[in-house]
């Protein structure tokens, strides 16, 4: 039973690819239909694996019936099936999004069809990265995801898009080169790409070697998943895309390279020879991470930043190499999966309701949409770790792993991730007092006005425009003859006061919100699917928590099937005989 | 037979190259690079076979005669994976040149915000008041030459010239 479902995850979404590319330039109600229908019925394959493998353990497939070490192998055990439902939930409520703010933008016009094949084929390549049970097949599942990846990042061909899209690609390609000669040398130095094979094979290798393999492979890995020297390219290409492909991309591809990395330290080279090296990149990637959360004003950036940063969550669970380490890792990527997701799509309803994600331009948005407030306020409360959300419980797993392991590196991490979860707290209640709780007449027109500085803080204040650039450009160079630096710093500041006397002079006091032409559209409904999903993840995340026990048990168990090695390694070569 | 030298030296070759190439802004010189680094490692993959040996053919050769069939099927698959992704990128280019009329990597207007630790908001700032060469590419006047190409094109297609800037996300526009 277990293994005929085995290739559903893969090859439903690419079948349905397929028939999307065909019916939809004529049919887009048909198109959205089958895609939502075939997401579904992933969704249910995954679950039906999930109880399959819990119950039963792991079990692989070889495709094309061929003999075990020759042939492209599945093998699904409690960890993939458990990243195969996460990935299949947040994939049908962003889908059910996209549908929704489609059908309110009028997309049903457009000639361009596109973003339901492609997001299909999305989903079948991060499936295939779950499942594949060799290096090579994980290595093609990576390219089918980042292929479709690049298509959604750059949809429509803006500039911005254009320019962020390009530093993503030529990331994710030098990733992709690195890995592939990895799996080159890996083949030269045991005969076999057969990940159950090389889990014995590699062991017998000598020791430099194997260090080489291994840190081919994590740094390759630790680009896609972004971990802190490798993550700059994150925060940089992803706030420009549409919001439903932000939100999957921050959901499921960064965890794609997370799953990576635990597969490549736990069934490859359990020996720990990187453990130090990882910590360390754990300890950078929060904390780095998170600061660059705190110095940003833009919702959506914020948001990527604490992508990153809570990557180092992650990192360090995979790190301490203990079996609840292990687990509060995996319990944290599922967390994490379902709620960066539904952060960002709040963040595409914000951007719908307020007219920006900036921070500093929004304002009055709780009184404006109380709805939009509580699915902003649960997540993110959950993001930052509060009782009694997962969140809380991820955190508190991955600290005890830390704190039970003795070691004083390990303590150090424990307590960054213990700042890391306050500055999360300050970084998202800083988006909370801004866009929501600020009175509307205090947000940004009325920032210069004493009132609103006094009451707000300092850094509200915008001030005289600063230009570090014309301090060290020499006076006279590109200017009219003439002018200096002083003359034109002043022309400058004469300008910027001009801009915000207009601004201030055209937005009433009184009531401040809903009748501004410029910032203050009239507000609009938001579109009822576009909600009803965001409700439907935040249903989600807060259900995590509900069932936070089982979920850790699977977890626990799948840790300890991790550790243990075997039965992923006998589900592929019956009796254990590896040859 | 005897482990020839000269694979891994072109192997070596081909990476150098392909690196110098693809730390260059030049977005053609970047994918030119990458198929360099591709090529290389295809090369990598094959030599990861071991010696070269008869096709692998059941009845043609014995199998001790016989090169090992895998790596070259894994190049075959990545030959086909790196054909797609130029090709998607030659497309990523020639839309780049379109919007920007260059096919260098832009300088990051958002970098230069955060590097400045200004407390503006980018959105707030009007680009009139800035100076001409801190105004954001392709705003009116941001270099007199460029005004003038973007008139001499504006005659010859009009209605598409800078009309492709900044599509709206999601909206589609019907021609």
């Amino acid at each position: 039973m277990i293994r005929v479902l085995t290739p559903l995850p893969v090859l439903l979404p690419l079948l349905g690819a397929a028939a999307a590319l065909l019916v939809g330039g004529r049919h887009p109600r048909v198109q959205r239909a089958l895609s939502v229908a075939v997401l579904t019925a992933v969704l249910a394959v995954s679950v039906a694996l999930l109880l399959l493998a819990d119950s039963e353990g792991a079990a692989a497939l070889s495709v094309g019936g061929w003999p075990v070490p020759l042939g492209v192998v599945l093998v699904v055990d409690r960890l993939s099936a458990l990243m195969l439902v996460v990935a299949a939930t947040v994939a049908l409520g962003v889908l059910v999004f996209a549908v929704g703010q489609g059908a309110a933008d009028g997309d049903e016009e457009t000639p361009i069809s596109i973003f339901h094949p492609t997001f299909l084929v999305l989903i079948a390549g991060v499936a295939n990265a779950f499942l594949a049970g060799d290096l090579f097949n994980l290595y093609v599942g990576f390219e089918i995801l980042l292929t479709a990846s690049y298509v959604l990042l750059t949809l429509g061909g803006s500039a911005a898009r254009i320019r962020a899209g390009i530093t993503y690609i030529v990331v994710s390609l030098l990733s992709s080169i690195l890995f592939l000669a990895a799996i080159a040398l890996v083949y030269a130095a045991t005969g076999t790409v057969n990940m159950a094979q090389l889990a014995v094979r590699l062991a017998e290798l000598p020791e430099g070697t194997q260090l080489l393999l291994q840190s081919m492979l994590l740094i390759a890995f630790c680009i896609k998943a972004a971990v802190f020297p490798l993550s700059a390219w994150l925060p940089d290409s992803y706030p420009t895309a549409p919001a439903p492909v932000t939100a999957v991309f921050a959901g499921l591809l960064t965890k794609v390279g997370v799953y990576a990395i635990i597969r490549t330290q736990t069934l490859l080279f359990p020996g720990g020879a990187l453990d130090q090296v990882l910590m360390w990149a754990a300890l950078a990637t929060m904390v780095v991470g998170i600061l660059g959360a705190v110095a940003q004003t833009d919702i959506r950036r914020i948001l990527s930043f604490t992508l990153v940063s809570h990557i180092g969550y992650m990192v360090f669970g995979i790190s301490l190499a203990s079996t609840a380490g292990l687990a509060g890792a995996i319990f944290y990527v599922v967390h994490h999966i379902a709620i960066q997701t539904t952060l960002f799509l709040v963040a595409g309803l914000i951007e719908r309701q307020g007219g920006s994600t900036g921070v500093n331009r929004l304002g009055g948005l709780a009184t404006a949409s109380p709805l939009l407030a509580i699915l902003f306020f649960v997540p993110a409360m959950n993001l930052a770790g509060i009782p009694p959300f997962s969140g809380f419980i991820g955190k508190l797993g991955l600290l005890e792993a830390g704190i039970a392991d003795g070691g004083w590196l390990p303590i150090l991490l424990v307590a960054g991730g213990a700042v890391t979860s306050l500055l999360t707290l300050l970084a998202i209640s800083r988006v909370w007092s801004r866009a929501f709780w600020r009175l509307p007449a205090q947000s940004p027109a009325d920032d210069t006005s004493d009132a609103a500085a006094a009451a707000a803080g300092p850094d509200l204040d915008p001030g005289p425009l600063p230009d570090p650039a014309e301090q060290d450009q020499p006076a006279g160079e590109k200017e009219p003859v003439g002018a200096t630096v002083g003359d034109r710093a002043e022309a400058r500041r004469a300008a910027w006061e001009r801009h915000t006397a207009v601004a201030t002079a055209t937005t009433p006091t009184t009531d401040g919100f809903g009748d501004d032409d410029e910032r203050e559209r009239p507000l609009r409904p938001l579109p009822r699917v576009m909600v009803a999903s965001t409700t439907a993840m935040v249903v989600v995340t807060v259900g995590l928590t509900a069932l936070a026990g089982p979920l850790y048990g699977v977890a626990e168990r799948a840790a300890d099937d991790l550790r243990d090695r075997t039965p992923y390694i006998e589900s592929v070569f019956v009796g254990g005989d590896v040859p | 037979m005897t482990p020839t030298v000269v694979l891994p030296v072109v192997i070596g070759v081909l990476y150098t190259a392909g690196v110098y190439l693809l730390l260059d802004r030049s977005l053609t010189r970047v994918l030119l690079g990458f198929l360099l680094l591709g090529n290389a490692t295809n090369l990598l993959l094959l030599s990861a076979g071991g010696p070269s040996g008869l096709a692998p053919i059941l009845g043609y050769a014995e199998a001790e005669e016989m090169s090992d069939p895998l790596p070259q099927a894994l190049i075959l698959t990545a030959i086909v994976i790196t054909f797609g992704i130029a090709a998607f990128v030659l497309a990523i280019i020639y839309r780049s040149w379109r919007l920007v009329r260059q096919e260098v990597i832009e300088v990051d207007e958002e970098d230069r915000r955060v590097a400045s630790r200004s407390d503006t908001d980018a959105d707030d700032i009007d680009p009139d008041d800035l100076a001409p060469e801190d105004r954001p590419a392709m705003h009116d006047d941001t270099f007199a030459a460029d005004n003038d190409i973007e008139r001499g094109l504006a005659r010859y297609y009009s209605g598409i010239a800078s009309d492709d800037i900044d599509l709206p996300p999601t909206r589609g526009r019907k021609r």
